[in-house]
């Protein structure tokens, strides 16, 4: 999650939604994100909306604490379900991130997951997924979530090299990811992901090659590759203006790509989003395909984003000011968007276009279709999909898909 | 205290005996405006109160550069200090200050009998000054030899008005000595015109025969002429006639300046004015155009009258293409208040719908441009200047080329350029650099002259392609701001030209298109090639960047391939800010221009379009 929140307008102090927000909800899948926003350190790359400091209170003195953190959340879950009202749905998937989530005892997690379990309940395959550092699980700590009602662990693995990892500031030792997924598996997940991290300064072809045979062979069922971004303000930014590590080019992530495509492919991992791979569709992440396809979840916690019938809202971003709001019983809600339909089908092609499904050609205007066509004379989108009426992006063109977005939205 | 006369001469009932009409020669910045504000307080037309620094430089532009580039007439009483020869009347004619306006120059200097050449007391005569002294000598006017701002310490009045009185072979003890700034001397300026300017002499009961020296556009009383009347009479409510084209005119009001206007009964034999016929373009009203009444008017126009011809060209369009309306009605109402200035539609591949705009030099485009940016908050983007050439082709066929890319392809016998004579001033100790810098323009030597122990002057024949661009910058950094630059047009010469072509992924980009002479190409190629390397984004494909003279390429450059556009991370707090990001570089590409399947951004254009020759990019004031 970005630390800097977007412009919109405000949101209702009890967190009403407009009337059409809920209508034909029924038919949609609904998530929870369940954010957690503490870290026991900082890393150099990170500006998400994160805290090392374990206690923050509000202007009115309300405590969010890594002790009552599971209780505020809590409270903003119930929340959910006064603002929801008789919507009858239960929880498709659930997704707990940070920030660090395994910093807070496996119970808090379990006790979060159940206040979802008693508002809303759970469908009876959900699939639930918390984030976790290598470092900061064991044997008991995995069974204990697995006990309560986990399904799918995602590790931070980020890479294999120890110089890499210290660029970034990961605490963890190399192997110790690897151990996770057998820890995993040992405690009965069955759907386990690795979080890989490319073009970190000072990391070379062969470094990324290592990272990715170390990940295949840990044997998880879900792999996600993502291009370091260096956003300004952060630790990395500032070390790399002062020339203290190098700056990774366009063209050495876009080889770093198509060594992670060939690889994953080599060991019988298909891609389905841009930055994400899976063994099987089973194995795909389906609370993200949630955020792909414009279904509805509620995202709980500090800056959370939130998004139910084309109504995204998100909270205040300090846990302070947001266990203030909760303590008062006010939507922690900061702004929001309602978009119109001209945003939606924008949106949805920008979203769908990342999925190996791709977006169907009705989608677009006629400027859009013309792009389409020359798209697929570039290489850029795959003529038998094309042909099919769907526009779905080639290797080459999951390298340029910003570039294809935008003479696609035309 | 201003010595306010006692019985001033109305107009149209002025006996020329007491009437002096002059104007001051000076370069910029060597405090004409100044020192007419004096005489404005000094003969009580504005007192204390109404006074503000540069009162007749009307345009912003003109007040902040320095320069006048509209004249202007006001008329002044003044009694001589020694009580002689009762009030008399002084027109003193603002002149523009710069090579571009010489013709604007010669039609005021035509409305005088004397001028005062003014010059800074620290710094010596310029290049522009001295070629004005020349034209005012030509015109036979008297000249009255004064050295201004003598109370800075820098002053050097002796060895001044030693070049002074070299220059217009005079006494050096005859070079008056003022400081417009404190006011010290101007009283005896005044009486030195009074003395030395000869009156105007003309036929009082001869068919009326006024010359136009200057025609301003006013958007509340449209175009107000100023005229100096040589025979007869002009009377209000009269019907006028303009002598070059026949047009007849209601006189609806006639008056003077003193300085706002002020209407009158007429005007008589020797005075100076201004008239209102109610036209709305002064392209009806020309500078140097001869106005006589329409009933018993003169037969014979006075002589000098010449049509304004632009001397160099530029495209210009605008940034936002749906601006081109407001850019074409922004032109016609510059056009109102400037004759010379010309422009037709011009359609370029690369920049959209614009003008091809005729000026007469460098600083007359420099001004337009700033008005038309300021005044109608247009933004734009101008091309690089170019000359007008003539192209004979060997099939006897002949072009005039106004727009580089209208260079006729084919079999070309000769081109022809237009060449100056240019002048340049500055202490001796520049020699060397200045004749390398005119020898690498094309120029050749046409003489030198010292116009005293250290200054010098030297004359060069120069293509008019050379100097449209940088030459003057390039003359004052290599002079450290000494060198002063003076040019006339002379004709033109045959030359070894070719059209360069910049080719983008194998189309034609018309806006980068030049015409060098052949020794040069090479290096105009390579250096707008590697520019525009730098500058052009990389796309999906390679875009080969390519100078070609006619097939011939000349140089090439590569921008490789984009490899990777695409944010690896998009999740549910990532959605709304992406979407944003996509309307925002929609937008930027929308400012894009397409050159066949490339998208140049318009930086990229302005960018080379305003660098100099020598890859530096100019400083734009």
């Amino acid at each position: 999650m970005p630390s800097v929140l977007p412009d919109g307008e405000p949101v209702p102090e009890d967190g009403a939604l407009p009337p059409q927000a809920l209508a034909g909800a029924a038919a949609r899948p609904l998530g929870f994100y369940l954010h957690v926003p503490y870290c026991a350190t900082r890393c150099g790359y990170c500006d998400f909306n994160t805290y090392t400091a374990s206690e923050l209170r509000g202007s009115g003195g309300a405590l969010a604490s890594r002790d009552n953190y599971a209780d505020v959340l809590v409270d903003e879950i119930r929340l959910a379900r006064k603002v929801l009202g008789d919507d009858p749905r239960h929880a498709a998937t659930v997704f707990v991130g940070g920030g660090t989530p395994t910093l807070l005892p496996a119970a808090d997690l379990v006790r979060m997951l159940g206040a979802i379990r008693d508002e809303f309940g759970l469908a009876a395959d959900a699939e639930i997924t918390t984030e976790a550092n290598p470092e900061s699980v064991d044997p008991a700590y995995l069974a204990e979530l697995r006990a309560g009602g986990f399904t799918r662990m995602s590790f931070g693995m980020q890479s294999a090299r120890q110089h890499v990892l210290r660029v970034l500031d990961r605490t963890h030792t190399p192997g110790r990811p690897e151990a996770c997924v057998a820890e995993a598996r040992a405690a009965g997940f069955e759907h386990v992901n690795l979080d890989l991290i490319y073009g970190t300064p000072g990391e070379s072809d062969d470094d990324w090659r290592a990272s990715l045979d170390a990940a295949i062979g840990a044997g998880p069922d879900h792999v996600s590759a993502y291009a370091l971004i260096v956003e300004e303000g952060t630790q990395l930014a500032r070390r790399i203006r002062r020339g203290e590590v190098p700056m990774t080019d366009d063209d050495e992530h876009a080889d770093r790509y198509l060594i992670a495509d060939e690889r994953l492919s080599a060991a019988g991992f298909r891609w389905y989003e841009v930055s994400n791979w899976a063994t099987a569709e089973a194995g795909r992440c389906r609370h993200n395909e949630l955020y792909w396809t414009g279904a509805d979840w509620w995202g709980a916690g500090p800056g959370a984003h939130s998004h139910v019938g084309g109504v995204r809202w998100w909270n205040v971003k300090h846990p302070g000011a947001y266990a203030q709001a909760l303590a008062e019983s006010r939507s922690p809600g900061a702004g929001r968007e309602v978009l119109v339909a001209e945003d939606r089908r924008v949106e949805r092609i920008l979203l769908e276009l990342r999925l190996s499904a791709g977006c169907p050609l009705d989608l677009l205007t006629e400027a859009g279709a013309k792009a389409a066509v020359r798209a697929v004379g570039e290489g850029l989108l795959e003529p038998a999909a094309h042909e099919a009426g769907r526009a779905v992006l080639t290797l080459r063109g999951r390298l340029l898909a910003d570039a294809v977005v935008r003479d696609l939205t035309d | 205290m201003p010595a306010t006369p006692s019985s001033v001469p109305e107009p149209s009932r002025t006996d020329p005996a007491l009437i002096r009409n002059f104007c001051i020669i000076a370069h910029i910045d060597h405090g004409k405006s100044t020192l007419a504000d004096r005489m404005l307080q000094l003969t009580g037309v504005v007192d204390a109160r109404q006074m503000r620094a540069q009162y007749l430089d009307r345009m912003d532009i003109e007040r902040e550069r320095g320069i006048t580039i509209k004249s202007q007439a006001v008329r002044l009483p003044w009694q001589p200090t020694d009580g002689s020869g009762g009030t008399h009347i002084l027109n003193m004619i603002d002149t523009p200050g710069h090579v571009d306006f010489t013709y604007e120059v010669s039609r005021s200097l035509a409305a005088c009998e004397g001028t005062v050449l003014l010059v800074d007391a620290a710094q010596g005569i310029e290049a522009q000054t001295l070629a004005n002294l020349y034209l005012a000598m030509e015109n036979d006017l008297t000249i009255v030899p004064v050295l201004n701002k003598i109370d800075l310490p820098a002053a050097q009045p002796e060895k001044f008005s030693e070049e002074l009185a070299n220059l217009i072979g005079c006494d050096p003890d005859d070079v008056l000595r003022v400081s417009a700034k404190t006011g010290v001397g101007v009283d005896a300026l005044l009486d030195r015109v009074v003395r030395d300017v000869p009156a105007p002499v003309g036929v009082a009961d001869a068919p009326a025969r006024a010359m136009i020296f200057d025609s301003v556009y006013d958007s509340y009383r449209g175009v107000v002429t100023y005229v100096r009347v040589v025979d007869g009479q002009l009377t209000k409510r009269e019907r006028i006639r303009m002598m070059s084209t026949g047009a007849t005119h209601e006189l609806l009001e006639i008056g003077t300046n003193s300085p706002e206007m002020l209407p009158a009964d007429g005007l008589g034999v020797g005075e100076v004015g201004y008239l209102i016929t109610g036209v709305k373009d002064v392209r009806q009203s020309k500078v140097g155009d001869t106005i006589t009444t329409q009933s018993a008017g003169a037969t014979d126009a006075l002589g000098g009258y010449k049509d304004p011809k632009p001397m160099v060209f530029s495209g210009l369009y605008p940034l936002d293409g749906s601006d081109y309306p407001e850019l074409r009605e922004a032109l016609d109402k510059l056009q109102l208040n400037d004759a010379a200035l010309v422009y037709e539609p011009e359609t370029s591949a690369a920049l959209g719908f614009g003008f091809r705009v005729g000026f007469l030099g460098l600083l007359h485009l420099d001004v337009i441009r700033e008005r038309l940016e300021r005044e109608f908050g247009l933004d734009l983007i101008a091309t690089a200047p170019n000359v007008v050439y003539r192209v004979l082709m060997e099939d006897g066929a002949e072009h005039v080329v106004t727009n580089p890319s209208e260079f006729p392809e084919g079999k070309i016998s000769e081109v022809y350029e237009p060449v100056v004579r240019a002048t340049v001033l500055a202490p001796t100790e520049f020699i060397g650099a200045i004749m390398e810098l005119c020898q690498n323009r094309r120029g050749s030597l046409l003489g030198m002259d010292y116009l005293s122990e250290d200054r010098v002057e030297i004359r060069y024949t120069l293509p008019l392609a050379e100097i449209v661009f940088d030459f003057f910058d390039n003359l004052k950094s290599k002079t450290r701001g000494y060198a002063s630059l003076d040019y006339e047009p002379t004709g033109e010469q045959s030359a070894d030209l070719v059209k360069v072509d910049i080719l983008l992924h194998g189309d034609k980009v018309d806006a980068f298109s030049a015409i060098t002479h052949k020794e040069k190409a090479y290096a105009y190629g390579v250096r707008l090639v590697a520019k525009l390397r730098e500058l052009i984004p990389r796309q999906n494909f390679e875009v080969p960047i390519q100078a070609a003279i006619g097939a011939r390429v000349i140089a090439r450059e590569t921008v490789r391939a984009i490899r990777k556009d695409v944010l690896a991370k998009c999740y549910g707090g990532d959605i709304s800010r992406k979407r944003k990001l996509l309307e925002k570089q929609k937008e930027g590409k929308k400012r894009m221009k397409m050159v066949g399947s490339v998208e140049v951004p318009q930086e990229a254009f302005i960018a080379v379009l305003s660098t100099d020759s020598d890859g530096d990019s100019k400083a734009k004031k």
